[in-house]
């Protein structure tokens, strides 16, 4: 394999992997403070590429206005989607509000699906379609918007919850929502916002890779699996656990088309990169549970 | 308060619930074999109700083959209602039912089983995939129910003795392989990646993709593998880049192939891209963008209605197919999927016309086998001349090679 | 043995369904929902398993589905490639993947939590890719499998096959509900309690939590089995992610701590599915989400827990009524 061969497989592993880091920020986030794994995730990133496609050519609206707007509308629904879905049940265990969240999702992936159909789209890309040529290997530009905006929102959210007060209470309900609660900050609207948070980073992460890998009313499924596993690998409590699971998850697979192993490495790419975390789980894991019985 | 909400709820659901397992139960009076007026059907009520023809459809509406499956289920309802509005067969109304497999083979199995007890219809038309015909051979075959596919696999009707009860419409992968060949040996391509879908029909495209290379003087380089859904192939195509393959064909339905084209633009891959005739489709265009330029691959006459000359026995009924669906499904939106709905539900009809009153259910559907067996009928995929030797009875020639130029339909040169 | 501490009613209300039951395939009664009722047995199966399991030790499985598609699998590459004897096939797939259950029951119950719904979901995850991939037909799947006979009986028609698989079935069910009742059962509920304290009350949790993996592993397989034998019919696609949330979508609407509750979830479940929605064509799925939804928020412990608590609620009323006049 030569070396600019390897550049080329690297960038497809990060490109990958840069949007199944950002799915799995989002489940993160909602778990982190409300404990739930919300199934619906990957419908929030869906929502986020078909409205700014239905906006932008159903609609006529410029690009940048459909892609904004359909972040709006993108956390209006995971406000929808906390009010009355997961608030209303008060008192369920966490089992039973996580096939809520499975519920909505179909709900959701249904309504869209009567709304527009089945049939996949493609919103225009951001910055044209040229591919960059970069020491010898080649990324397309929507890519580079993808792998950015990854990059950013990962910084932007390190600097919400260490340095604003919201992102401090966050954080503080994350960790203990009862001394939360005991130092006046309202667990409810935090578990609010959390919803809204994580519904918007969905919303961003699905306007910017849709131009990249196309959309269709079912295309939450896939990606929210491909997140849930990125956001597992911190334990669905650490943001950056998330995203470096999210580029691993990602680089592995590529890595494993590229190895070569006859004809089948390319079909078995997704096991072999299961495997290969499943086995830094289990060895975490067992790091991790020392640390719970001495911590 | 709160407890009245929570009891409005429940009692709302359970009431829901009942109404539609009351609707349910209307339903199912439906079901039994005696001379109805067909209420749920579109058909016109004759002035002496006649029994409605049932005809069956498994299509894969939803799930990773919607591209074909959708139009094939708008081609359907559209002639139903056509031919129910000059009177139906024989005077007896059409009624089609449709249901959705979402792609998957299990799914299809299930309504079929459905559509052959529950339904208790004639013939059943569909599915959508090659996976999908295979699965339900047994099925028809052990329900002794003619079936009409629509899918492209060889062995959905060979070996011919094992399918007594089954027939198809699309061309095989063995034509549409040895037409992307003969093309590329005429232009002096002799070695060839190949990139395919793990499901049963990429499958089927590299069986005959390997097997009949040989013949034509190509070698196949690389041989890559991607599975149904994928929206990256990049990392295959950086292993195709470092071979030196002069051309690359890429087998699967228009989505994935979309893809294929895209990625490859996005490498700067300057060798050819042909795909097989699962992506002739307007969604591909839509979907591949300014890739889909300079690809090629072998289809049916439909996508270039133009060019076919008036002489051609298919002219009239491609040009009446195109005008009746692109009128309700707008300008452009035509393709071979849908054609072969039309042909296998235009069979079907036709076969129909053997069966007589008084028949029961198993000779009915005995009938309507036996008349398929020896149909002749110029329809959109092809000139069809069925036999006891040949369930697909295709002549040569149906095919063309096309190319997308400018985001059109173009003769590849 | 405790049975004489359950209430009378319950003991009328399980004859009647027997009744019911024992009663529907025949002609007179309801046919058409013989080959629903088939399915509902098989999920049943498969259910009662991962209700022991989530609602007994707390612990969730997110790819139980691949259980039923090794059972499922085994049987359909032994009886057709091999020529194996069903019922042979069907042991050797209920012991094989048992055992293969007991083999990675030890690393993944180290796992805690999320951790563990993780090692589940990549162990479903990644069957499903080997049934893709190795599986006899592959992608496609392969039919044309034998059906199960005894002698010269072959259990060859929906009518037979239903009472096949509700025999397994309500076997299964005794089985567990006599585990729930048992000092195993109490172990179990000790475990889901506090697993330290369990530990401390002698109880070895890692050997319990894996035997009722184990044994959910086993059901589901004979499960499997079964569906192949019933459909003749076998692709890799009914044991995917999909399927392995719906198995949990079924146990929870039903009520995780009860095996009655299995029945009821996958009963449910799949009337809604493949009877009712199929009648609102295109809105099938928005309605499902919208039912599943509004189930859970008003019913967060499940159906059966809810609907027993409707009738212990009329039958005090009614002894109130009783009372004062």
């Amino acid at each position: 394999m030569s070396a600019d061969q390897f550049l080329q497989y690297l960038i497809s592993g990060l490109t990958q992997g840069s949007i199944y880091a950002i799915i799995g920020l989002g489940f993160t986030i909602i778990y982190a403070v409300t404990r739930i794994i919300n199934f619906a995730q990957g419908e929030f990133v869906m929502l986020g590429g078909m409205l700014s496609f239905i906006l932008a050519s159903a609609a006529g609206m410029p690009l940048p206005a459909a892609v904004v707007l359909s972040i709006v509308i993108a956390s209006a629904v995971g406000a929808l989607m906390y009010l009355l879905a997961i608030r209303t049940a008060r008192r369920a265990s966490v089992v039973s509000l996580i096939i809520i969240t499975i519920g909505a999702a179909i709900f959701i992936r249904g309504i869209v699906g009567e709304a527009w159909g089945v049939d996949f789209v493609r919103p225009g890309f951001f910055t044209g379609r040229t591919s960059i040529e970069f020491l010898g290997a080649f990324i397309h530009p929507q890519a580079i918007w993808v792998i950015g905006t990854t990059i950013l929102v990962t910084i932007f959210l390190h600097l919400f919850f260490s340095y604003t007060m919201t992102g401090k209470a966050l954080k503080a309900c994350a960790i203990n929502p009862v001394a939360a609660g005991l130092v006046g900050i309202n667990a409810k609207a935090m578990a609010l916002l959390s919803f809204v948070l994580a519904a918007a980073l969905g919303g961003i992460g699905g306007a910017v890779m849709a131009p990249l890998t196309f959309t269709a009313y079912n295309a939450g499924l896939m990606l929210g699996l491909k997140g849930f596993v990125a956001a597992s690998i911190g334990g669905f409590k650490s943001q950056l656990a998330a995203v470096i699971g999210g580029f691993m998850l990602g680089i592995v697979e590529s890595l494993a088309v590229a190895a070569n192993w006859g004809p089948f490495s390319s079909a078995y790419k997704d096991v072999i990169a299961l495997i290969v975390l499943l086995l830094i789980l289990l060895y975490r894991s067992g790091r991790l549970a020392e640390e719970e019985r001495t911590g | 308060m709160r407890n009245y909400f929570k009891w409005l709820g429940i009692i709302t659901l359970i009431a829901a619930l009942l109404a539609t397992g009351g609707i349910a139960c209307d339903g199912e009076e439906e079901e039994t074999p005696t001379p109805t007026e067909a209420p749920t059907a579109t058909a016109e009520p004759t002035e002496a109700p006649k029994e409605a023809y049932k005809v069956g459809a498994v299509f894969a509406v939803t799930g990773g083959a919607s591209n074909l499956g959708d139009p094939e289920k708008k081609t359907v309802e559209m002639m139903e209602e056509q031919i129910n509005a000059l009177g139906g067969v024989n005077g007896h109304p059409l009624e089609v039912i449709v249901y959705d497999t979402a792609t998957d083979e299990t799914q299809c199995v299930t309504m079929a089983t459905r559509l052959i007890e529950q339904d208790e219809v004639l013939a059943i038309i569909g599915p959508t995939t090659s996976g999908e015909s295979m699965a339900i051979i047994d099925t028809v075959t052990t329900a002794e129910i003619p079936l009409v596919s629509c899918a492209a696999a060889l062995s959905i009707v060979s070996p011919v003795e094992d399918r007594y009860w089954v027939f198809k419409t699309p061309q095989t992968e063995v034509e549409a392989v040895n037409e992307i060949y003969a093309y590329m040996q005429e232009k002096g391509i002799t070695k060839v990646a190949i990139i395919t879908n793990t499901n049963a029909f990429g499958e089927a495209g590299k069986t005959y993709l390997e097997s009949d290379a040989a013949d034509y003087g190509i070698t196949i380089v690389a041989n890559q593998l991607f599975n149904p859904e994928d929206v990256d192939m990049t990392a295959q195509l950086t292993s195709i880049k470092g071979t030196d393959a002069e051309a690359v064909v890429c087998w699967s339905t228009d989505k994935e192939s979309a893809v294929v084209a895209d990625n490859m633009m996005t490498l700067q891959m300057e060798i050819p891209l042909f795909c097989s005739h699962g992506v002739a489709n307007p969604n591909f265009i839509t979907q591949a963008g300014v890739a889909a330029n300079g690809v090629k691959f072998p289809a049916g006459k439909l996508l270039i209605l133009d060019i076919v000359p008036d002489t051609d026995p298919q002219k009239s009924i491609l040009t009446q197919y195109t005008a009746a669906y692109e009128a309700i499904h707008g300008e452009g939106t035509i393709n071979t999927f849908g054609g072969h709905a039309f042909d296998a539900l235009s069979l079907v009809t036709i076969a129909l016309e053997d069966v007589e009153d008084g028949m029961s259910l198993a000779e009915a559907r005995a009938a309507v086998r036996d008349s398929l067996e020896t149909a002749e009928f110029a329809g959109t995929g092809g000139v069809f001349a069925m036999s006891a030797t040949d369930h697909l009875g295709m002549a040569p020639g149906s095919l063309a090679m096309i190319e997308v130029v400018d985001g059109e339909w173009a003769l590849a040169e | 043995m405790l049975k004489r501490f359950r209430p009378k009613w319950q003991h009328g209300a399980t004859a009647v369904l027997l009744t019911l039951l024992v009663c529907l395939p025949f002609d007179w009664f309801l046919p058409q929902y013989t080959t629903l009722m088939i399915f509902i047995g098989l999920s049943t199966m498969v259910t009662v398993g991962l209700c022991l399991l989530m609602g007994y030790t707390g612990q969730v499985s997110l790819g139980q589905a691949a259980f039923y598609g090794t059972g499922a699998y085994i049987s359909a590459a032994l009886t057709k490639t091999c020529g194996f004897n069903p019922w042979l096939a069907m042991l050797l797939a209920a012991a094989g993947t048992g055992a293969f259950a007991f083999l990675i029951g030890y690393p993944i119950f180290r796992l805690k939590g999320n951790y563990l719904a993780m090692a589940t979901l990549g162990l479903g995850l990644i069957l499903y890719v080997l049934f893709r991939q190795l599986g006899p037909g592959g992608p496609s799947g392969t039919g044309d499998i034998d059906i199960l006979s005894i002698g010269s009986f072959g259990f060859d028609t929906p009518f037979r096959r239903y009472f096949l698989v509700w025999g397994f079935c309500l076997v299964i069910l005794v089985i567990s509900q006599n585990i729930v009742n048992s000092r195993t059962g109490r172990a179990l509920r000790a475990i889901h309690g506090s697993e330290a304290a369990a530990e401390s009350l002698g109880i070895n949790v890692s050997q319990f939590k894996v035997k009722i993996f184990v044994l959910s592993a086993i059901y589901a397989s004979l499960a499997g089995s079964l569906f192949v034998h019933h459909l003749r019919f076998v692709s890799p696609q009914s044991f995917d992610f999909i399927a392995s949330v719906k198995l949990v979508v079924m146990a929870v609407i039903g009520g995780l701590a009860s095996v009655w509750g299995a029945i009821f979830g996958a009963g449910t479940t799949r009337l809604l599915s493949d009877e009712i929605l199929l009648r609102f064509g295109e809105w099938d799925v928005v309605i499902y989400g919208l039912v599943l939804m509004l189930v859970m928020i008003l019913m967060p412990d499940g159906l059966f827990v809810w609907l027993k608590g409707v009738f212990e609620n009329l039958r005090t009323r009614l002894r109130q009524g009783k009372v004062e006049t």
